[in-house]
């Protein structure tokens, strides 16, 4: 683009490495006066990096920044995105939840005053703002009180009271709001007042950089839209000039006709395997009314966008974070879910290996022996003397038949790499035999030879006959071990893979599309209830 | 006194395993025994310093003796320490169980063991208090242990009318200080045997793992299946009735209960946990490193004191050697995390 108006931002050939991976590798973008602009990738495709670096987090490994015209030095000082006019609202959005609107809005403004306080003139000031906006916000609300979208407006109406003042200060106009998933945790109506608020923002002269996963929101309220893949820039494209599959194109870096075949071929090597699991009528915000049933020797995938809540089966499943309701059956017996504690699922056969090893998963500072055995400490003299050589030694044995190295059962665990940890973790559970095994993440902060250790050891305990469930957005992963991948968008089932279709391809696609195809879903239903 | 988990103990799983880079190497060996040995090199220096004072029988016996209600005190402590829950009640618990004792059998006309008895069981009430109220009432245990902790001192001067009571049971007394084994008073033993029993506790019952899994990881706890709210209701009722236990060989170490002695037993319990958690098993709170500890703080007290110290000195001494202890305890913690790899 060769307009008259400096860009707002300029970025060229934006590169960085992280230990020798290129995570950005030339990236170009630019961001017009007044445009909001989209940014689109999977996971891992780039785009947390390159916010990262305009916020000052990351330095790089090459590339040139404009701000406004003018070059900037790359990387960029920690107050030096705030001076240039860059703020950035992320998901959490970064309130005090139990503060007020106004001590919110105006914290850091207060902070800096050394007389008294008047409160009057800073609500006066907050509803300026929240006018200035078309906001409509009490400031003497608590923000945990208030709706979710009202959160997100007062941290945008924040962010750009922020821009305003660096503004005024060096005289620079423009300013650029990245708003990094803003709308996955809001409410389907809601995210239209958000759009207004990004348009508002827009109209007075600033930017907006719009990091999402869904397109259809992206396509709705962008002018332009940047995609990338593998650290790469795909593409620059004007929104009234793709549409939806185009970008799913991009996205993925394949022709989606090749990814159609919907001729479903052969049953997954499960699908004879009698019934193991059923879960009926799960709720667990957001999940509602969830039912799915899993098969002995099966490996099911649960997946989705950020703000699906797939996250929460596995977890609602074992007791570690109880439903509002639900019932498990497995194997013949049932457990209303709600009731269903981690201590009672360990001998009904239900194991959980949570994706937060260090706060869930172990105990980093104790031996691996005292990991291993947590579960199982009965085993080992219940109220007497504590076997401790058997304790070693079964560690030990574990040890060697899960390759967990280096081969020690007294080192805390903590000496040993992400892979061996989770490997060790992995013993942990199955040697108390369950019958259905649920995961979260299992190679996260795992190197890669581990990695594929891990996937062969879910595989396998899948083969002995149990039902694996395995809550993953890494959908590589998902491709490599599950039979089924169930899509989840908006707390329910909305796309189901099987057999030949359970490739990474189609996995990214379907979560690309799951929004719409929750919606697709929604509305008939909507229609009958009305 | 031998540790279960040594490094010989673990069998050898795989002979052509790499060699062992264990965290309890030589350096581990220093930091292990730098506290006994700090506590000998106190001892020679009082013993050249003030021969005719320290290093003398009735000094060793007295020091012994006195300390072992300390020690008691602070083997209380560690229970909830080790599960994750700090408890600034005992101490007071500790008083309340003397003076109650004191009371019933010297004012109320009771015999000395259901005195004893009652006195030890009302302990264990306020340790239930604190658990329900730090569990299943969810507040934070210092707040829940500084509240029963300041109402205990209430009820104790209330129950003694503000003054110290004396003239309890002979039986008590006799049990407590006069008894003696070569040459030094029989509550020095009770000590002892508290602390063997509660390293026994620690190291070799599947209750003490439960307990170290608890304090350091109360989610990991949950989720492996561990009862995590009983587990630390059982600590600080233990912790009380320990103190309770304790509170009477106050009351038979003088004969009487004074019930304003509170406070001067909270800090050195602590000072002592925490300086016991830099030896033995570095990082870790137990029982023999909490033994060296009370008494190494205790050698130190009263060598200054022969010395010519006056007797602000043990403020000082207590105050200074827990913020050096839990320093050092948070450098010792320090140098085992540093030691995991470079994956979260």
């Amino acid at each position: 683009m060769t307009s008259p108006v400096p860009a707002c931002i300029r970025l060229t050939g934006l590169t960085k490495r992280f230990s020798g991976v290129l995570a950005l590798d030339g990236v170009d973008l630019e961001v017009a006066p007044g445009e909001i602009h989209g940014l689109l990738g999977e996971n891992g495709s780039g785009k947390s990096t390159l916010i990262k670096v305009l916020a000052g987090f990351h330095g790089t490994d090459g590339g040139r920044l404009e701000v406004a015209g003018t070059p900037v030095p790359l990387p960029l000082a920690p107050d030096a995105p705030k001076r240039l006019g860059l703020e950035f609202v992320h998901q959490d959005l970064g309130l005090i939840e139990s503060l007020s609107v106004v001590e919110n809005l105006r914290a850091g403004e207060m902070a800096g005053r050394r007389m008294r306080i008047s409160w009057a003139d800073e609500r006066r000031r907050a509803n300026e703002v929240f006018a200035r906006y078309g906001i409509s916000l009490d400031p003497r609300a608590v923000v945990s009180d208030v709706r979710p979208v009202q959160r997100a407006q007062l941290a945008i109406a924040r962010a750009m009271e922020g821009m305003r003042k660096s503004r005024e200060q060096e005289g620079r106009p423009g300013g650029l709001l990245v708003l990094d998933e803003p709308t996955v945790f809001l409410p389907r109506e809601e995210v239209e007042q958000l759009f207004a608020l990004m348009r508002e923002v827009a109209a007075s002269g600033a930017s907006v950089l719009f990091v999402s996963h869904d397109i259809d929101e992206v396509l709705r309220v962008t002018d332009r839209v940047t995609v990338l893949r593998d650290g790469r820039l795909v593409a620059t494209v004007r929104s009234a000039e793709t549409d939806h599959d185009a970008l799913v194109e991009r996205i993925i870096g394949r022709r989606l006709e090749a990814l159609m075949p919907a001729a479903h071929s052969g049953a997954s090597p499960a699908a004879g395997a009698a019934l193991l699991a059923g879960v009926t009528g799960l709720r667990a915000d957001p999940l509602v009314d969830v039912d799915l049933e899993v098969r002995a020797g099966e490996v099911l995938g649960v997946t989705g966008l950020l703000g699906s809540g797939f996250e929460r089966l596995p977890y609602a499943l074992c007791g570690a974070d109880p439903p509002e309701a639900g019932q498990l059956v497995l194997d013949g017996s049932s457990f209303a879910l709600p009731e269903l504690t981690p201590g009672r699922a360990t001998p009904a056969g239900i194991a959980l290996i949570p994706a937060d090893r260090k706060n869930d998963g172990a105990v980093p500072s104790l031996s691996v022996t005292d990991n291993v055995t947590m579960p199982v400490l009965r085993r080992y003299g219940h109220r007497a003397r504590l076997r401790r050589r058997a304790m070693t030694e079964a560690t030990a044995k574990l040890m060697d038949r899960y390759d967990v190295r280096p081969r020690d059962p007294e080192l805390p665990l903590s000496s040993l790499s992400g892979g061996n940890q989770q490997k060790a973790l992995i013993a942990k559970w199955l040697q108390t035999e369950p019958r259905l095994l649920l995961l979260h993440e299992p190679t996260q902060g795992v190197d890669i030879g581990a990695r594929g250790q891990i996937f062969d050891v879910i595989r396998a305990s899948a083969d002995d006959g149990r039902s694996v469930i395995c809550a993953s957005a890494d959908h590589e992963q998902l491709a490599a071990i599950c039979d089924r991948v169930l899509v989840f968008a908006r707390g329910a089932v909305v796309a189901e893979l099987t057999g030949t279709d359970v490739t990474k391809d189609r996995i990214t696609e379907r979560c690309l599309s799951s929004v719409t195809l929750a919606e697709a879903i929604a509305e008939p239903a909507v229609a009958v209830h009305t | 006194m031998s540790i279960s988990t040594t490094p010989t103990d673990a069998p050898a799983a795989d002979p052509s395993a790499p060699p062992r880079s264990h965290p309890r190497g030589g350096g581990d060996l220093v930091r292990r025994f730098a506290l006994p040995v700090a506590w000998i090199g106190l001892i020679v220096l009082f013993t050249v310093l003030r021969p005719d004072t320290f290093a003398t029988s009735a000094n060793w016996a007295s020091m012994l003796s006195t300390q072992a209600v300390f020690l008691i005190l602070t083997l209380g402590l560690l229970i909830p320490l080790t599960t994750g829950d700090i408890d600034l009640s005992l101490a007071y618990t500790l008083t309340f169980s003397s003076v109650l004792v004191a009371v019933l059998n010297v004012e109320q006309g009771w015999p000395i063991v259901p005195a004893i008895v009652v006195a030890v069981l009302a302990s264990g009430c306020i340790g239930l208090v604190n658990g329900l109220a730090s569990t299943v009432g969810r507040i934070d245990p210092i707040i829940v242990t500084l509240g029963t902790g300041t109402f205990t001192f209430g009820l104790t001067l209330m129950i003694a009318k503000q003054t110290t009571i004396s003239g309890v049971s002979d039986g008590l007394v006799k049990w407590t200080v006069e008894q003696s084994v070569l040459g030094i008073p029989i509550e020095f033993f009770y000590a002892l045997a508290a602390t063997a029993v509660l390293w026994y506790v620690f190291e070799f019952t599947a209750l003490g793992r439960r307990m170290l899994i608890v304090g350091r990881g109360r989610s990991v706890a949950r989720l492996s299946g561990l009862r995590v709210d009983r587990v630390r209701i059982g600590a600080l009722v233990a912790a009380a009735l320990i103190a309770g236990v304790a509170g009477v060989l106050y009351a038979g170490t003088s004969g009487s209960a004074d019930p304003t002695s509170g406070p001067s037993f909270l800090l050195p319990a602590f000072a002592g946990a925490f300086l016991g958690a830099t030896a033995i098993l570095p990082g870790r709170f137990n029982a023999w490193g909490t033994l060296i500890a009370t008494y190494f703080l205790a050698t130190g007290i009263t060598g200054l004191q022969l010395m010519g110290a006056a007797a602000y000195v043990q403020q000082l001494f207590y105050g200074a050697a827990l913020v050096i202890a839990v320093g050092l305890s948070q450098l010792a913690s320090r140098g085992s995390e540093s030691i995991a790899g470079p994956q979260s």
